[in-house]
């Protein structure tokens, strides 16, 4: 490994390097790979496979061919901190993501971003003495390192705990104003840094207080974002970890990282985006101005009646459809009712009725929220329908049930350009001939606008925790 | 304009990396089903743990002769990154796997 195979630019360079490098290209490969793979359901496993191998052959790799700029291998005594570190990390992570219920998917989403968000950072602040401060690229690179990651990891952990329901909303006109004011500071003490023309040491008290006002930003940021826009905020934290992980690949000139970086920072960003249109929002406007907070427009309900269902009503009204759309939403989440869900749609699909499941691209706390959790209720996937693919449908729908969803099937998207949804593309549930919402109570939905849905003529209510009226349901319809 | 050019030589291997690879992310991945939205996310997150090759790399030439804050804090980047790298593909693996079963 140590024999000298080459010459470049007037540099030695030895066996040991080449492979270093060329197992750097493979891993990339193995990332863009994977991720292919990763988009299309019959794939998607091995797809996931790759990338991991991709990782693995990186990390031993490295490991055991990596030379620092003197050409001194790692030493022995490193190489069993680094393998303890990597066992401790591994069971820590394996036993998690084993152990958790399916239903805290998003959380546990949230939580691993925030380890790498927190790894990217710390990674950049212990460089930060080794930075060459006459060249603005490799300080630009470390600073931004520690901020985004640093953003990252906070602002994830607080994703964590809203997802979770351990941290509340908080919103107040004036974060708008501090948030701007850290953003400011941020990047004024960055130049400062950059241009102050001191050495590491002497602008350590700077470096820590980034760092600290960085993490600070990240919980005030993420703090007023409303439930309906978690979907959002979620995969722009992912784009960030993949950026910040990037940044650190231009300190060791590491291609793996630079490429493995930007790739999540790209596929999250797109992924941001996505989510966004599916609410017609713009991105600032999901950052600056929180939902519902704009002192939600009073959609025209005056007079509107709810109207009520009783259960034989409902499950004979079920029983004797030929086509019955499910629009599932947070609420079946929170109630955990996905399974019952799965028996309903088995039981109705077992007379003949054509079951099928609406899903919204921004129903739930995370992209694809909807999916997972039927999945892990064995709905089939071909089961779950696009609401793009489920729309022209609906007019010829008997009965469209809402769970738990609100927004998403508000008309006032179409309707009432004041509202706050205004434009947000939604699932017709209107437009069907008979409409059952299930609902926990009279009051508004997350995002706090009234929903006229629910007063319509062909509308009916049927009050409760969605877990327990399904399982009324499904007692009742089997008992027809 | 000179200047603009002599950057761009100076990181012509950066620039066509960050060009190339920002490309491929969003063809990559710019139609897939909503239905993996989620496992997708996943996955790339747990690539975005490539930033363990760099903890491997600072813990790897730290000076272990005296118990420095570079060495503990290193070794704490280091499982962090590996939570986010091992949890990371473990989860969506077993979110892929829910998918899987019931295409009998």
């Amino acid at each position: 490994m140590e024999q000298v195979i080459g010459n470049l630019n007037g540099i030695d360079f030895t066996l040991g390097e080449s492979i270093l490098e060329l197992s750097y290209l493979i891993s990339a490969l193995l990332f863009v790979f994977g991720l292919k793979l990763l988009s299309h359901p019959e794939t998607a496993r091995r797809g996931n496979f790759y990338a991991g191998s991709g990782m693995v052959l990186a990390m031993f790799t490295t490991l055991l061919l990596h030379r620092d700029a003197s050409g001194n291998g790692i030493a022995l005594t490193n190489v069993w901190i680094i393998l303890s570190a990597l066992t401790i990390g591994s069971v820590i992570g394996w036993v998690v993501a084993r152990r958790v219920k399916m239903t805290a998917m998003p959380q546990l989403v949230s939580f691993f971003n925030a380890t790498g968000g927190a790894a990217s950072a710390l990674v950049a602040l212990l460089e930060f003495p080794n930075a060459d401060m006459g060249n603005y690229e490799s300080v630009l690179v470390t600073i931004l390192g520690l901020i985004i990651g640093s953003i990252a990891f906070s602002g994830s952990m607080i994703a964590y705990g809203k997802l979770d329901g351990k941290v509340k909303d908080i919103t107040s006109g004036m974060m708008t104003y501090v948030n701007l004011f850290l953003l400011v500071t941020v990047v004024a003490l960055s130049v400062y840094i950059m241009i102050s023309g001191q050495t590491p040491e002497q602008l350590n008290w700077a470096i820590y207080l980034l760092l600290g006002i960085s993490l600070f930003y990240g919980v005030m940021f993420v703090m007023p974002i409303g439930g309906a826009d978690m979907p959002v905020v979620i995969s722009l934290l992912n784009s960030f970890t993949g950026i910040a992980a990037a940044m650190a690949g231009f300190i060791y000139s590491n291609q793996a990282m630079i490429l493995g970086g930007i790739l999540v920072g790209a596929a999250g960003t797109i992924l941001t985006l996505l989510m966004c249109k599916a609410m017609n929002r713009s991105l600032m406007n999901v950052i600056i101005g929180a939902f519902g907070a704009n002192g939600a427009a009073a959609a025209n309900t005056e007079g509107g009646v709810m109207k009520e269902i009783s259960l034989s009503d409902a499950s004979i009204l079920l029983s004797y459809s030929k086509s019955v759309v499910i629009v599932p939403g947070y609420g079946l989440a929170v109630a955990q009712a996905q399974h019952v869900c799965h028996e309903l749609e088995e039981l109705l699909s077992g007379k003949g009725v054509n079951v099928r499941f609406a899903i919204h691209p921004v129903a739930g706390r995370m992209p694809g929220h909807m999916n997972v959790l039927l999945a892990e209720a064995d709905v089939p996937y071909n089961q779950l329908v696009e609401m793009d693919n489920i729309n022209p449908d609906m007019p010829n729908t008997d009965v469209v049930m809402v769970i738990g969803a609100n927004d998403v099937v508000n008309p006032a998207a179409i309707n009432d350009p004041a509202s706050p949804i205004a434009g947000m593309p939604i699932i017709n549930a209107y437009q069907a001939k008979n409409i059952i919402v299930m609902k926990r109570g009279r009051g508004k939905g997350y995002a706090g606008i009234e929903n006229e849905l629910f007063f319509g003529e062909k509308t009916r209510l049927l009050f409760g925790n969605a877990k327990d009226s399904l399982q009324n349901l499904v007692n009742e319809i089997k008992s027809l | 304009m000179e200047q603009i050019l002599a950057y761009f030589f100076t990181y012509k291997e950066a620039i066509f990396i960050i060009a190339l690879s920002i490309f491929v992310g969003i063809e990559v991945i710019s139609h897939v089903p909503s239905v993996l939205h989620t496992p997708l996310m996943s996955g790339a997150n747990a690539i975005s743990g490539v930033i363990i090759i760099g903890g491997i790399i600072l813990v790897g030439h730290a000076d272990t002769s005296t118990l420095s804050l570079e060495l503990i804090l290193g070794f704490f980047a280091v499982i962090f990154a590996t939570l986010n790298v091992v949890g990371g593909f473990v989860v969506t693996d077993r979110m892929l796997e829910m998918f899987k079963k019931k295409k009998k």
